[in-house]
């Protein structure tokens, strides 16, 4: 019994990583831009909101929905004045660009905010459980994995169903070519940098509701979510949310045998996912 | 008499160092198909580029209905009236049939002549293929969604490049047969081929490249076959 509760809250947290990790999958899937600083903008997007709270006393759920618009501002932005600038051929500089962003983005926050690590507090549904079955589940991380669910169900839908998706995919395919269909693929690329802003805005919830957060925290959630893309399959968003639980259930597994084993066991768990499937559990047909 | 559409005048272009058209004139008249015929590498295909804005050009060097559009991108080149079909057709891997379709309406504003049901109507066989993937086609068919998606934004100007590469006989006779009614949808053409048969059955005028220069040019009927030949290859027949 021990294990099925072990793993089943390695799979709520797995959801955490894949709110994480579904922004990086966006943006790499449409731009092939890896951004290094996006661990570092979910922690920009917790402090948004924690300063949201704070200055007009709201709670957090409520707090995120004023943080949301202003982080896909602070995507658009960056995309348009910065990383549209350094996209190319050559992968190098987005990479160097966003490496530099990461260390802006911790320092100006240290300045801001000081190293002190803090929380978003979202009263008694922190503490809240129910049953399910024999297993007592935290209502917190349910709601993150269904959160996890819903938005990866909403990327989906938004990238197959609508005119905007199908604009994403073709100038992924060719950005030449979607000129000649009157696409501005510099617009796109901003939507879609705006639009994983938002996801990492609600990742930033509930990273900042279930533990202590403070400015230097970034590249770690950053490993995350790069591990929970890879283990997915780039450029697959439900593969991503499988990513994300496998390294959650690695995780928990690793802990229940030795609590300092908990983080070394994800990166286990990546090693040999990539030694048994170098192209991740999802590959995208055509990359 | 009818006015020009398309006006390019001493259009240059160059790709880094090298230059690859030199002061190239030339006239679309409205309703008017025009094919323009040479050899590998005249620069055909980089004339169309220039023309929609993938390569820029100076501002007045191409003229739309009287309006410079030589400055402009390729999405503002669209939505003032010209769509292309690329060479090498150049599908979206990642859309459906009807999706390539429909992106090519994705700057369109208003109604038009062109509807997915008018393409599917010229190309019967797309209909029951529209929910493949586009690049899931034979070659003649993959050739017919480029042609649908550039019609889907309802162009003034249509132009071609090579959609007979690469194709039976057949299939290129086939595909030349929907011409007449593209034109009654009111686009004026430019077809660039280097296989001139098709082309010139088609065409009101033509016009022939050779290393980045137009060599010649008049009405079909008008030229004699060592003309065409001579400013092709540049040489004596
Ligand atoms: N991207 C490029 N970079 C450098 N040179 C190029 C490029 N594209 C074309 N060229 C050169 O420009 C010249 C004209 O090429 P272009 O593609 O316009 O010829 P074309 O008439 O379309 O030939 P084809 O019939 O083979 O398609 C050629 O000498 C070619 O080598
Ligand atoms: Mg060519």
């Amino acid at each position: 019994m021990i294990w099925v509760d072990t793993i089943v809250q390695g799979v709520l947290l797995g959801g955490l990583y894949a709110l994480f990790a579904a922004g990086l999958s966006l943006v790499f899937g449409i731009m092939r831009l890896v951004n290094l600083a996006h661990g570092d903008l979910i922690v920009l997007a917790a402090f948004v909101i924690l300063t949201m709270a704070g200055a007009l006393g709201l709670h957090p759920f409520v707090a995120v929905l004023i943080a949301a618009p202003v982080m896909f501002a602070v995507g658009w932005l960056l995309q348009t004045y910065v990383l549209n600038r350094v996209l190319g051929d050559d992968i190098l500089p987005p990479l160097l660009v966003t490496f530099g962003l990461s260390v802006v983005i911790q320092n100006g926050l240290l300045e801001g905010f000081s190293a002190d690590s803090q929380k978003l507090s979202a009263g008694p549904i922190e503490a809240a459980s129910i049953k399910l079955g024999p297993i007592a589940v935290g209502v917190m991380p349910l709601l993150t994995l269904v959160s996890a669910i819903v938005v990866i169900f909403a990327l989906n839908q938004l990238f197959y169903r609508t005119k905007l998706g199908r604009a994403f995919r073709a100038t992924s395919d060719d950005a030449v070519t979607a000129g000649l269909m009157g696409i501005r693929p510099r617009n796109v690329f901003a939507i879609a940098t705006g639009i994983a802003m938002v996801v990492a805005t609600i990742a930033a919830l509930y990273l900042g509701i279930r533990a202590n957060f403070d400015p230097t925290i970034g590249p770690a959630r950053l490993i995350y979510a790069f591990q929970a893309v890879i283990i997915g399959g780039l450029g697959s968003l439900w593969g991503t949310l499988a990513g994300g639980i496998v390294i959650g259930v690695a995780q928990g597994l690793g802990a229940a045998i030795n609590p300092e084993w908990q983080i070394l066991a994800g990166h286990i768990a990546f090693v040999l996912v990539l030694l048994i499937r170098p192209r991740g559990l999802f590959p995208r047909a055509n990359d | 008499m009818s006015a020009p559409v398309l006006t390019i005048s001493n259009l240059t272009a160059h790709y880094g160092d090298f230059q690859a058209l030199f002061g190239v004139d030339l006239t679309l008249e409205q309703g008017q198909a025009l094919a323009v015929i040479g050899a590998n590498g005249a620069g055909k295909s980089t004339l169309m580029r220039a023309i929609t804005g993938i390569l820029p050009s100076p501002r007045d060097a191409i003229t739309l209905n009287g309006r410079a559009i030589g400055h402009l991108s390729a999405p503002e080149v669209l939505e003032a009236g010209i769509s292309m079909v690329p060479e090498g057709r150049k599908l979206f891997p990642s859309l459906s049939v009807e999706e390539n379709l429909l992106i090519g309406a994705h700057a369109r504003t208003g109604n038009g002549y062109w509807t997915l049901e008018r393409l599917y109507d010229l190309f019967p066989i797309l209909r029951e293929r529209r929910h493949n993937p586009g690049t899931a086609l034979s070659g003649g068919q993959q050739q017919m969604v480029a042609i649908g998606r550039a019609l889907m934004s309802n162009p003034t100007v249509l132009l071609c490049d090579e959609i007979s590469l690469g194709l039976a006989p057949v299939v290129i006779r086939d595909i030349y047969a929907t011409f007449p009614k593209i034109r009654e949808s009111g686009a004026s053409v430019i077809v660039v081929e280097q296989d001139i048969g098709q082309a010139l059955r088609i065409a009101d005028h033509v016009c022939c490249m050779m290393e980045g220069r137009i060599t010649l040019s008049g009405a079909p009927t008008d030229l004699s076959r060592d003309a065409i030949h001579n400013a092709y290859f540049g040489v004596s027949a």
